[in-house]
């Protein structure tokens, strides 16, 4: 209720004079053009980097499934699987504990065991990476290592565990927000109807609030695959595929932070333009994917009708 | 412990500063070639190089203001991409230039000292000699249990360095021999990473400087050499590196009044401090 009293405080703040909204409107317009702009010319500036790739026949060699410089073996592809099955990891741990913290936000907690949590989740987003790395690396590491019994404690469950932690908070508001402008007389009429708090939210506040959860999933996986520190503290690195949670794998981007201060001439630094582009199209495709299977829901189109 | 020796690094930095800034005490001399001078200096690159730029930078400025020096690292890549480009005045590298570095962006290099790479692992691992022959098995990944070299019956869990390192790149030629490393090794973005990871694990092997060598991991003997700076010196340790200054031509006055000042006996008294062997001219 409160935050909804700020809500509305501000928008008619906005709402002073039709001049000032102009504006707005036009700020807003050219925000947008920029970060279009951008976007396309980071695809672009990507495209040409990897051109002599493509041009040079090499591009078979930076798609294969070893990375040994040394050797001559320049392939991403252990890279690309790293990436994406951290980051998956990471959502399926954190998106459940997203559902079960806006459930307690929502319907099952109260007062100040409310707002402390809130407030909890809300401090989190202000905690640096690096500092969940390196609490990670000292604290989460070594009972991994003996708990697995196997593997160094560096290793993709360890690194899903700290990554989750990094994603989890943007999940909750993301999801938290939606939930909040959802109508208070649908809880009533739920409430009326005699569905006990959990039913309420299983049965009717997250299938209303479906879109939001998919904007949630997005922008959390997006966080889980750009995320560059925590996989290259505590993922271990090895360039192999993720074949067991307790073996140690490297990302894409962490890949890209430990190559790209070679020898700029050096084939292995070339090949970091494709893990860039790898990078790019993985999250444009998982974004895609996530947005597509959102739709396709039935939830979507409930949420129309009301 | 660390803010102990915070603090006394400190105190004693000041006592230097102090010393420097009276006339007349003669290891002010050094930091006399930076009067009249004035203008910023860049440096950019290795690691293992940015506690002793750092001490030597705050040196120069204490004694002449108009003097700013800005000290980063990225690792030896970066030093020979940045100098090379112009964006910054003096790129760090703890390996020595390829003939192609050297060659695409005219570099010229200035070594200050010499630093030894020692294989490391668990202070609490019961052994302590490897020779070179089973470092390079343990790093490739065909001797996998400590029993196998004298140890206790443990797998191995090997550490290793990235692409762009310098410390690896040493390691790598002179004790690898240019051999394979396993697939599975973890990969550590520095010396001090390097550091932390080994002396968590009490299964671990890694390498590192032995600079960063302190007693939170042991360092074993290679061939029957202990790998300290003084056999590393002296040629008995070949697991050896210099640690590079590279400019972009010939430097700028002030920049040479700096590398001077880095080779001379002040600047080696900072670059023994720091656990280095300091190459004076």
């Amino acid at each position: 209720m409160f935050a909804c009293n700020g809500n509305v405080e501000t928008f008619v703040l906005f709402r002073l004079s039709d001049k000032s909204e102009k504006w707005i409107e036009w700020i807003l317009l050219i925000a947008t053009c920029i970060s279009a702009v951008a976007i396309i010319a980071i695809l672009s500036l990507l495209v040409a980097f990897c051109l002599p790739l493509f041009t040079l026949g090499r591009i078979r060699g930076v798609l294969s499934s070893q990375w040994q410089p040394s050797g001559g073996y320049f392939g991403i592809l252990p890279m690309c699987a790293g990436s994406l099955a951290l980051s998956l990891l990471a959502l399926s741990i954190a998106f459940p504990a997203a559902m079960g913290i806006c459930t307690l936000l929502h319907v099952l907690a109260r007062g100040v065991f409310n707002r402390f949590l809130l407030a909890t989740v809300r401090f989190m987003t202000g905690i640096p990476t690096v500092v969940y790395g390196f609490v990670s690396v000292f604290l989460l590491v070594p009972p991994m290592r003996e708990w697995l019994g196997a593997g160094t404690g560096f290793s993709l469950l360890t690194a899903a565990f700290t990554l989750s932690l990094l994603i989890l908070p943007t999940i909750v508001l993301v999801l938290h927000a939606r939930l909040e402008q959802i109508d208070p007389i649908l809880r009533l009429a739920s409430e009326a109807l005699g569905l006990t708090p959990i039913q309420q939210m299983r049965h009717v506040l997250f299938p209303v609030a479906s879109r939001g959860m998919v904007v949630a999933a997005v922008l959390g996986m997006g966080r889980a695959i750009g995320d560059t520190l925590i996989s290259l503290m505590v993922a271990g690195n090895a360039p192999q595929f993720p074949v067991s949670l307790y073996h140690s794998i490297r990302t894409l981007t962490a890949h890209v932070a430990l190559v790209v201060a070679t020898d700029s001439r050096s084939m292995a630094y070339q090949s970091v333009f494709a893990a860039g582009l790898g990078l790019f199209l993985v999250t444009g495709l998982i974004t895609l994917f996530i947005r597509k299977s959102g739709k396709a829901g039935r939830e979507v189109r409930r949420e129309k009708g009301f | 412990m660390i803010l102990i020796r915070g603090t006394v690094r400190r105190c004693g930095l000041l006592l230097f500063v102090l010393m420097a800034s009276l006339p007349g005490v003669s290891s002010g001399g050094s930091l006399e070639r930076f009067a009249g001078l004035e203008g910023k200096i860049d440096i950019a690159g290795g690691t293992a190089h940015i506690p002793v730029m750092n001490d030597a930078a705050k040196n120069v400025m204490d004694a002449n203001p108009k003097i700013r020096i800005t000290v980063a690292g990225g690792g030896s890549g970066i030093g020979v991409q940045k100098v090379g480009e112009g964006l910054v005045d003096i790129g760090n590298t703890g390996r020595a230039l390829s003939k192609e570095e050297a060659e695409k962006y005219g570099l010229k290099s200035f070594p200050f000292a010499v630093d030894g790479v020692a294989v490391i692992v668990h202070p609490e691992n019961s052994v302590k000699e490897l020779s070179s022959q089973q470092v390079r098995d343990i790093f490739a990944g065909t001797i996998t249990n400590w029993k196998q070299v004298g140890g206790q019956d443990a797998g191995i869990h090997l550490f290793t360095r990235d692409e762009a390192s310098g410390t690896r790149e040493v390691f790598w030629e002179k004790c690898l021999k240019k051999g394979a490393t396993a697939n599975t090794a973890n990969v550590v973005p520095s010396n001090g990473a390097m550091k932390v990871a080994v002396a968590q694990d009490k299964s671990a092997i890694g390498y590192a400087g032995i600079g960063h060598v302190d007693a939170t991991v042991k360092a074993v003997y290679l061939d029957g050499v202990v790998p300290t700076q003084e056999n590393a010196m002296d040629g008995s340790y070949s697991v050896v590196r210099k640690l590079y200054m590279n400019t972009k031509g010939e430097p700028s006055r002030l920049v040479q009044a700096f590398i001077d000042y880095i080779l001379s006996p002040e600047g080696a008294e900072i670059t023994r401090k720091h656990g280095y062997i300091p190459i004076s001219r």
